[in-house]
């Protein structure tokens, strides 16, 4: 059975036999990984599957024991969040990791914010705010998200939804090359949902390539173009929405269907 | 799983934008609504009535000696509490600050008095020993990960230990002291009013800070951290650096309330300071600063030690027994944190 023929182009991000081991469980059992240009990548995957710490080794939260990374082409290693970040990617967390006193366009600039010139900033440390202030506006305009009347208002007086939205265009706005997506719409009720999976949709349509990390079935079947299933350490496959329903993506996720991945994935 | 079907974490949310819009709400909410976008607010208002209660109930209240006379009681308080603010803004507390102004106290008079060092080696000496325990306190905080409530109980009591052994429990007059400690009790007279070098002093940290926290990067990344840690880290704010600084900075704060102690006693004193832990507290608190992190303002510190000192000086002069002052002031404590609890619900 049948994995999805893979575009023929560059993956912005890639990996090769990735393997990670915590004593002696084996989260990661040489699993295969790749990401193209413009495209939303959903990963699913049943509990103990090795999708977190496949996400973790991306990220640069982990650092795998073999194996390696590619970034459009050139291999990588980072040895944490903060390199990744620096090398273009960027993570949301369900835990709508915002700070909830600090205002909107604080936050889309919270641990890179930018100083003033000259004098003010060079020996009075100023913060550059109206220029944070003015980018943060038209990032979140650009990006459609809500009607934010005022970008200094404090994000804990935004919706579930809008928090998410800050967070997202903060992972967006800063020349990133892929965005990590770590189960996006948890905390969120149904009509937040629809809109963050929009915001979804609108950054993979501006060509920033998502890895797209969920549960929820039917939101991964709405917005993924692909869909990496995580299956014992391994991937078990890859499947579009188009080419399987709902219910033959969960017989793979959870074993009831075998497919063999090296027939055809054989990239080696 | 249908999509489309309403769940039951799908709440109903107010028409329009939040935030600006006040027109749903009832009076009280809109009063919780105001609190909570102005947190100095609260505290400025109780701050003029108290000050017209005051004045009425006592005439010579509004006198410019006794003006000088609560200037020059909350000037110590006040400086203390700007450093237990930033602290307090990270989420900690520092039960540690009377202790580590004593110790920096003695170490500046007895270098001076009985070692005959020069004032300001004396003094930066001083300033050297809050450092270096505001230091001790930042790395049991981020290294050992111990809570800031328990490192500073035990270095309460490590530094106040040191302090009596330094000092042999005796007080260091100010007579045999460098002027330049006693410098801070000093006073520039305006009318008859008069202000003592040390309350010009702290204004002055005070509006320093308030620039620091406001405008400057490290401000900013101190509201994140006490806000919520895991989300600064997260937007890559190395948040150890952060709270270490935060109490080093506070211990060379509270070596400079020492200073201004010395001045205001002419002496140091090992059992000066015993009450300054909870007053400290006491005006952070009063001035709107959350004990949760995140939260406050420097300015409303400022309100909280003026309006505990307008209440303890207004209190004796209308001749009531100093154990009802601090009644009155540990329900004052009481009521901020109430009202700081339902302003944080205003819209959780």
């Amino acid at each position: 059975m049948t994995t999805q023929e893979a575009p023929t182009t560059t993956p912005v991000m890639e990996a090769r036999g990735l393997v990670k081991r915590y004593g002696n469980v084996t989260a990661l059992n040489g699993t295969d990984f790749e990401l193209y240009p413009g495209e939303i990548l959903a990963v699913i995957g049943d509990n103990g599957a090795g999708k977190s710490t496949l996400i973790k080794c991306l990220s640069g939260a982990e650092i795998p024991d073999s194996g390696v990374i590619r970034l459009a082409g050139e291999e990588v290693l980072y040895k944490n969040p903060l390199e990744a970040r620096a090398a273009g990617i960027e993570a949301v967390y369900q835990t709508l990791a915002v700070s909830p006193s600090l205002d909107i366009a604080s936050n889309l600039f919270l641990g890179r914010e930018r100083r003033r010139k000259g004098f003010a900033g060079s020996v009075l440390r100023m913060l550059d705010t109206g220029w944070m202030n003015e980018q943060a506006r038209s990032r979140m305009t650009e990006l459609g998200i809500m009607t934010i009347q005022n970008i200094s208002q404090p994000v804990e007086t935004l919706s579930g939804g809008q928090r998410q939205g800050v967070a997202v265009a903060r992972a967006a706005a800063f020349e990133s090359r892929v965005v990590i997506m770590d189960e996006p719409t948890a905390a969120l009720g149904v009509k937040e949902s629809s809109k963050v999976l929009d915001l979804i949709r609108t950054l993979r349509d501006k060509g920033l390539p998502i890895i797209l990390i969920s549960h929820d079935m039917p939101h991964v079947f709405e917005v993924s173009d692909r869909i990496h299933i995580q299956r014992l350490g391994r991937r078990g496959a890859v499947v579009t929405p188009q080419s399987h329903t709902m219910s033959e993506a969960v017989a793979i996720m959870t074993g009831a269907t075998q497919v063999d991945e090296h027939g055809a994935h054989d990239l080696s | 799983m249908d999509n489309t079907q309403p769940g039951a974490t799908d709440t109903i949310e107010p028409p329009g934008p939040p935030g600006d819009d006040t027109s749903h709400m009832t009076t009280l909410q809109r009063i919780q609504h105001v609190l909570h976008t102005r947190a100095t607010l609260g505290p400025a208002i109780v701050l003029v009535l108290s000050v017209i209660i005051f004045s009425i109930v006592a005439d010579n209240f509004l006198q410019p000696g006794n003006i000088s006379l609560i200037i020059q009681q909350v000037m110590v308080v006040g400086t203390l509490a700007i450093g237990q603010t930033l602290i307090i803004l990270t989420a900690g507390i520092d039960l540690s600050v009377g202790a580590i102004m004593v110790l920096s106290s003695i170490v500046m008079a007895k270098l001076s008095a009985d070692a005959g060092l020069p004032g300001p080696l004396a003094l930066l000496a001083g300033f050297g020993v809050g450092l270096l325990c505001g230091l001790l306190n930042g790395l049991l905080v981020t290294r050992v990960k111990l809570p800031p409530f328990i490192v500073t109980l035990g270095t309460l009591n490590i530094f106040f230990a040191l302090n009596l052994y330094i000092s042999q429990s005796a007080t260091v007059r100010g007579t045999d002291m460098s002027d330049l400690l006693l410098w801070t009790g000093n006073f520039i007279s305006i009318g008859e009013t008069r202000f003592t070098y040390g309350a010009v002093l702290m204004l002055v940290m005070f509006a320093v800070m308030a620039f620091v926290l406001k405008w400057t990067m490290w401000g900013r990344h101190v509201y994140a951290t006490g806000d919520d840690r895991e989300a600064a880290r997260l937007s890559g704010i190395r948040t150890d650096r952060v709270l270490l600084s935060v109490y080093v900075v506070a211990g060379l704060i509270y070596a400079i309330a020492a200073w201004i102690l010395i001045g205001r006693i002419a002496a140091a004193s090992p059992q000066a300071g015993l009450t300054a832990n909870l007053d400290s507290i006491t005006a952070v608190v009063i001035g709107g600063t959350s004990l949760f992190g995140g939260r406050g303002r420097i300015l409303g510190t400022l309100l909280g030690a003026l309006i505990v000192g307008v209440f303890r000086n207004g209190l004796q002069l209308a001749g009531i027994d100093e154990l009802w002052q601090n009644f009155a002031v540990g329900v004052l404590v009481l009521i901020a944190v109430a009202i700081d609890q339902w302003i944080r619900r205003a819209r959780a």
